[in-house]
């Protein structure tokens, strides 16, 4: 496995697995809520953390980290704030976040080759540094994304009814938006702050072709995450290529091969709930099951 | 408001029992709109009450500041005699919203949406065995505990209905609370959750119900409370006639039930 070799290689390659478990591990609850696209705004803020880290001649990592935290929050805020308006709001951090970080990068004198190694990810700038801060903030997401998995499903799933049985749903929420803030950063350096997103979302989109309970699909999403970040990271090595790209569009790859797996199988549990309900009308008609089928 | 001095059985029964909720003078508003201008409402254990009304009176906007998701602005609310505001065992409580669907984002089964339902009791804390088992009986209840491994995507819009029920139940709650529990359910559905509705009673729960008509539930109900602008226009017996003529809506409410027609009723409960 000459792969494994260069030190940049085992960096890149352990990233690139914290990066596939984490990033559909978040997404999943972020998808349930209907809000794919939160993980686009925090990239955008993030660039801003980034260029002020650069500034600061600090590590943009933990720097990067902290501005989306706080992008993440006030995201949040203006989502359980129920304004009318809110998609404008967004807006506005979004593009904030991407002309600050463009800006501040540029004062800092950074070049565009840094900048676009950022916005897209590159493999090889997976600097030895940067993997402890990795590490740690991918134990973060998967411990709370396993651990409070039930009460997370419920607050993305119902928030009203969430709330009512004493759930401290403010709290779980800041959490979900914190933990997507924290999966960004982990994911940036490999995948890059643009394309971040895609793989929050991509491999649930996948997984929901076949899966029937959300236990399924969270699991069948980390495989299908680990499976295109390792594999695509791989591949860039191999071939220069660059790896954002070479992961995401294996995703789509993924996605669109298990949609078409999925509709002769959709076709063949319709057929069998169909003959399982004829059954059951033929031996006791009458039945509730058998009356509520009238509805649509 | 009407309190006749001849109060039928069905709701003398209840008279000497501790209120389970008491809302004194309620007042709230959405956006600048007052939609509750003095709720008077107060029910007992063991009673199972409706509270009707036209679209816009503020039936949903009650049942939800009583569950506390609508800021009250005036009056008071007592629920199991602890004021709201330091209120914190929500478990004794089984709030189904009004909402069409089960459904979310992510493919989820019967089981997974019914189990959130038990959260109120395991909290943060870990899922044991009496959890699951609640789960497995809430959905008896429903008479859906075969569909408990199917996705709630390929439930009909009565079964996802009764799906909401049975995680109202998981939590073996003493207080029912349904926000239109029988929107767009067919009859035969109705029908079920009248049975399940009956089973808790049966084991002394105590139910509020907003209902757009009583239909399939009307023999079960002890008391019927009608809004009208956000006041109370009646409450005592169930309207005698259901449908448009029970709305207040409609020109006049029926003030008196005949009493000879109330030991129909009162069997369930005595």
């Amino acid at each position: 496995m000459e792969i494994l070799n260069p030190a940049f290689m085992q960096r890149a390659l352990l990233a690139a697995l914290l990066v596939g478990i984490t990033a559909p591990a978040i997404g999943i609850y972020l998808v349930q809520r209907r809000q794919a696209l939160m993980g686009d705004g925090i990239g955008h803020v993030a660039l801003t953390g980034v260029g002020l880290g650069f500034l600061l001649n600090t590590s943009p990592v933990w720097v990067a980290t902290a501005v989306c935290v706080v992008g993440a929050v006030v995201m949040e805020l203006i989502r359980s704030s129920g304004k009318a308006r809110g998609d404008i709001a967004l807006a506005m951090l979004f593009y904030g976040g991407m002309a600050g970080g463009v800006m501040l990068m540029h004062l800092s004198g950074g070049s565009n080759a840094n900048l676009i190694s950022y916005l897209f990810g590159s493999i090889t700038t997976v600097a030895e540094e940067d993997i402890l801060a990795i590490c740690v903030l991918a134990a973060f997401v998967i411990l709370t994304t396993v651990g409070l998995r039930k009460q997370l499903f419920a607050i993305c799933q119902d928030e009203e009814f969430a709330r009512v049985t004493g759930l401290p749903v403010r709290l779980l929420n800041l959490l979900v938006a914190v933990t997507a803030a924290l999966t960004v950063t982990v994911a940036m350096r490999v995948v890059g702050l643009l394309l971040v997103s895609a793989l929050m979302v991509i491999p649930v989109a996948a997984s929901q072709a076949i899966a029937r309970s959300f236990a399924t699909t969270f699991a069948l999403s980390v495989a299908i995450g680990v499976l295109v970040t390792v594999s695509g990271t791989a591949t860039s090595y191999y071939v220069d290529v660059p790896s954002g790209a070479t992961i995401v569009l294996l995703a789509i790859g993924v996605f669109l091969a298990l949609t078409a797996l999925a509709t002769p199988l959709a076709r063949k549990r319709a057929r069998r709930a169909a003959d399982a309900e004829k059954h059951c009308t033929l031996e006791v008609p009458g039945t509730p099951a058998d009356d509520v089928r009238v509805e649509a | 408001m009407d309190t006749g001095s001849e109060r039928p059985e069905a709701i003398r029964a209840h008279e000497d029992a501790e209120p389970v909720i008491a809302l004194r003078g309620a007042t709230a508003s959405l956006g600048s709109r007052p939609v509750l201008r003095g709720v008077d409402l107060t029910v007992r254990r063991g009673e199972v009450v409706a509270l009707l009304g036209a679209n816009g009176s503020g039936k949903s906007t009650a049942v939800r500041a009583i569950v506390g998701q609508v800021p009250l602005t005036g009056g008071e609310l007592e629920l199991f005699g602890t004021p709201k505001r330091r209120f914190r065992d929500w478990a004794r409580l089984g709030y189904v919203p009004q909402r069409t669907t089960a459904a979310s984002g992510v493919p989820a089964t019967v089981r997974e949406v019914v189990a959130a339902g038990r959260l109120a009791r395991t909290k943060l804390g870990l899922t044991r065995k009496a959890d699951r088992e609640a789960v497995v009986r809430a959905l008896e209840l429903v008479g859906m505990a075969d569909r408990i491994k199917d996705s709630v995507n390929a439930l009909s819009g009565g079964q996802h209905q009764r799906v909401l029920i049975a995680r109202a139940l998981a939590g073996e709650p003493e207080l029912l609370i349904m926000d239109e529990p029988m929107a767009g359910v067919d009859l035969a559905s109705q029908e079920v959750l009248a049975s399940a509705l009956r089973a808790q009673v049966a084991r002394g729960a105590t139910v509020l119900l907003v209902l757009h008509e009583l239909g399939a539930l009307e023999p079960l109900i002890d008391r019927a409370v009608v809004l009208r602008d956000g006041c109370v226009v009646h409450d005592g017996p169930p309207p005698e006639a259901v449908g448009q003529h029970a709305l207040p809506g409609h020109d006049h409410v029926h003030p008196h039930a005949d009493p000879a027609a109330e030991p129909i009723r009162t069997g369930l409960l005595t």
